[in-house]
């Protein structure tokens, strides 16, 4: 057991996938060497060699390509996108050549590869460089799609992307990458489309992912603290596949429903759960289902406007109050 | 345009028992008339409404399918376009399998879910037809990555078309296969259009693809695509360069698609004499006339002929005949599970 920063995990995730099979590769723009632009892949390339660990230019289609053409061919490929927002230029990989080849092709073509990517608000980039995407790639049958809130889910979530035989988008949160948590000594292997309940309670489900997750545990304690409120929380963890039975059971024992997104408003993932929900479980709702969201705006740069647009916990925690009349 | 000088046979007094010998020479020309009459064929089964969907013929471009084909060894690996019929028979898939996907039957090579933009045959190596211009050629450049990352020897040859060659991932592609040095040959097949807008129009140099090479390293390859025996010792130059690990070729083959550019296409925008003046370069015609200079009799020729009509109306009748394909796998291989469950 070890203290061990979200940042390393990415490392060691990976670390312990290519010392496990020869076939997975890793590929992207300053990668090897340098250890990538968030250093997060520091020590791959002076463990792994520059054969498998592998500089490419700034060429998002031709590293998204490669890794197809190198998945439908028998590699394990990792190829990252540097900031989440630029999966905009390489579009096409994500919307129609990974997850339409099997389909096509009648189960003919294979594509077992994962795009790792940087994620999400809190760095004061703007809005080209802070976008929370997941939801971009949610909509996309054939794909998969996780984004972790914990060093240990990293490392676990990363060993199942590896191993799954579909193409998974893996959303890194860049605001988390410094955060910290306990890891188990040993290889971690988890599951893809498993949520987590990280806070029991019975008055009200909170589902979240990514930053929102630290935040909505945040909310949840002081809920509990200045007005007794008990929350449940729940990490999503997994978008494709949706583990709906866990915030279905969560409903049917609180009665109550809140999402909180990055994302901003249209679109995004949580209605997808608050449409499930109010679909399967409307007698079990004790009042309506509560989006809390990013506002449909493009992301400000500046610190203070960054700070009131994301949910905080402040946000979260009135938010709830108000809703369940406290 | 292709001159007498460029489509001669070969070396001075060579035949049938030079370089290329007698054996590949009927397979080219098998090939060609192979891929002749199945196009044909398709278009006359749109014609009657039984093929479905769209379609792209390569009416006129035969020779560089053939050609390239007929390089290729076991294991080598195509990656083709929307205009893609072709380069997968001449893998050898059956046409019936080809057909029977044009016409949206159960007989289908992928049933129906893929159509005819889309063909795929990974046993005979044909790694997918796509329909997004550009996107598969950093595609075959992971193909290539995984070759000699293993070792392996095969070749990923990459097809596609002169409009191609503005978009930004071909452009990605042939700077990333030169700089990691990879085993695939890029075939630019020049027919002088891209939907219907002449290719000169829309580029600041004479040649789409061989006035690039320069730009990644490359040699500038410039050839006739509707002479099979061009291709064909092209494409064997390229792939040998692949498999001694010296990197990529990019082969510009100027040729001409006969037909519109799809089924809806009655391609009107070409200027008057142009269709006519490119069917005197016929590549099929070239190498019928070819094979007789050789001393190959009309009976043998005409054996090959009927041998392959046979093959092309067999598989139309019993595409004919084939169910529709079942509903019910309409949601099947969306996942590697088989299955489309994106939820517990
Ligand atoms: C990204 C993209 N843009 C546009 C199209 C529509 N489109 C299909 S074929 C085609 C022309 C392509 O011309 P060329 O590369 O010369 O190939 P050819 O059809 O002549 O074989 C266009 C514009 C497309 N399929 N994908
Ligand atoms: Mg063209």
């Amino acid at each position: 057991m070890a203290e061990i920063s979200y940042r390393d995990a990415v490392t060691r995730g990976i670390a312990q996938e290519m010392a496990r099979d020869p076939d997975v590769v890793f590929l992207g723009e300053d990668v090897a060497k340098p250890g990538g632009c968030f250093k997060a892949t520091v020590g791959l390339y002076e463990q792994f060699g520059g054969v498998r660990v592998r500089d490419t230019p700034i060429s998002e289609q031709a590293i998204l390509g490669a890794a197809m053409g190198a998945a439908m061919t028998g590699l394990k490929p990792i190829a990252e996108i540097m900031f989440s927002d630029f999966i905009a230029v390489c579009f096409d990989y994500i919307a129609n050549e990974f997850p339409k080849a099997r389909y096509m092709s009648n189960g003919q073509t294979k594509c077992p590869l994962v795009v790792r990517t940087a994620n999400g608000a809190g760095s004061r980039f703007g809005a080209q460089h802070s976008q929370s995407v997941e939801n971009w790639c949610m909509m996309i049958p054939g794909l998969k799609v996780v984004a972790p809130s914990s060093p240990i889910d990293v490392i676990g979530l990363m060993a199942a992307a590896v191993r799954d035989p579909d193409p998974v988008i893996f959303f890194e949160h860049k605001s988390l990458y410094n955060s910290k948590g306990e890891v188990p000594d040993g290889e971690i292997l988890d599951t893809l489309g498993t949520a987590k309940i990280l806070r029991s309670g019975k008055d009200c489900t909170i589902v979240a992912l990514a930053l929102m997750v630290p935040r909505a545990l945040e909310a949840a304690e002081r809920l509990r603290i200045d007005h007794g409120i008990d929350c449940e929380v729940i990490d999503v963890r997994s978008l494709v596949p949706l583990d709906t039975k866990t915030i279905l059971a969560s409903v049917a024992k609180t009665h109550r429903l809140f999402t909180v997104e990055e994302n901003p408003r249209l679109c995004g993932w949580g209605a997808e759960i608050v449409s499930i929900v109010a679909d399967e479980a409307f007698y079990d709702l004790d009042g309506p289902p509560v989006r809390i969201t990013t506002p449909h705006i493009p992301l400000p740069a500046a610190d203070i406007m960054e700070d009131v647009v994301l949910p905080t916990p402040q946000r979260i925690m009135e938010t709830v109050k108000r809703s369940l009349g406290a | 345009m292709s001159t007498a000088k460029d489509r001669a046979p070969g070396p001075a007094g060579s035949g049938l028992n030079d370089d290329i010998g007698e054996e590949k020479r009927l397979a080219l020309y098998r090939s060609q008339v192979r891929l002749r009459d199945s196009e044909q064929r398709a278009f006359d089964l749109f014609l009657q409404n039984l093929v479905k969907g769209t379609s792209h013929l390569s009416l006129g471009q035969e020779a560089i399918a053939a050609g390239f084909a007929e390089a290729m060894v076991k294991g080598d690996l195509s990656f083709c376009t929307y205009r893609g019929h072709a380069h997968t028979l001449a893998r050898g898939v059956p046409v019936e399998k080809v057909l029977g996907e044009l016409m949206q039957k159960d007989n289908g090579l992928m049933r129906g879910k893929g159509g005819s933009m889309h063909l795929t045959s990974e046993e005979h190596g044909v790694m997918g037809s796509y329909a997004i211009i550009g996107a598969h050629l950093p595609i075959a450049c992971g193909a290539a990555w995984r070759a000699q990352y293993r070792g392996d020897k095969d070749v990923s040859v990459c097809f596609f078309g002169d409009g191609t060659t503005n978009i930004g991932a071909f452009h990605e592609a042939l700077n990333f296969a030169a700089v990691w040095k990879l085993p695939v040959v890029f075939v630019c097949e020049n027919n002088l259009y891209m939907e219907y807008t002449p290719i000169k129009d829309v580029i600041p140099i004479p040649q789409p693809a061989a006035d690039r090479a320069s730009a990644y390293g490359l040699e500038r390859i410039l050839i006739d695509g509707n002479d099979a025996d061009v291709v064909y010792r092209t494409a064997q130059k390229a792939f040998a360069r692949a498999r001694a690990g010296e990197g990529p070729s990019l082969i510009e083959c100027l040729t001409y698609r006969h037909s519109g550019h799809s089924r809806a296409d009655p391609a009107k925008y070409r200027p008057e004499g142009e269709l006519e003046e490119w069917k005197k370069h016929d590549p099929v015609k070239i190498y019928r006339e070819r094979l007789k200079q050789f001393g190959v009799s009309d009976a043998q020729i005409a054996e090959i002929d009927a041998s392959v009509r046979k093959e092309v109306d067999d598989a139309t009748e019993a595409c004919k005949a084939a169910p529709s394909p079942p509903l019910d796998i309409i949601t099947t291989d969306v996942y590697a599970d088989g299955g489309w469950a994106w939820r517990n």
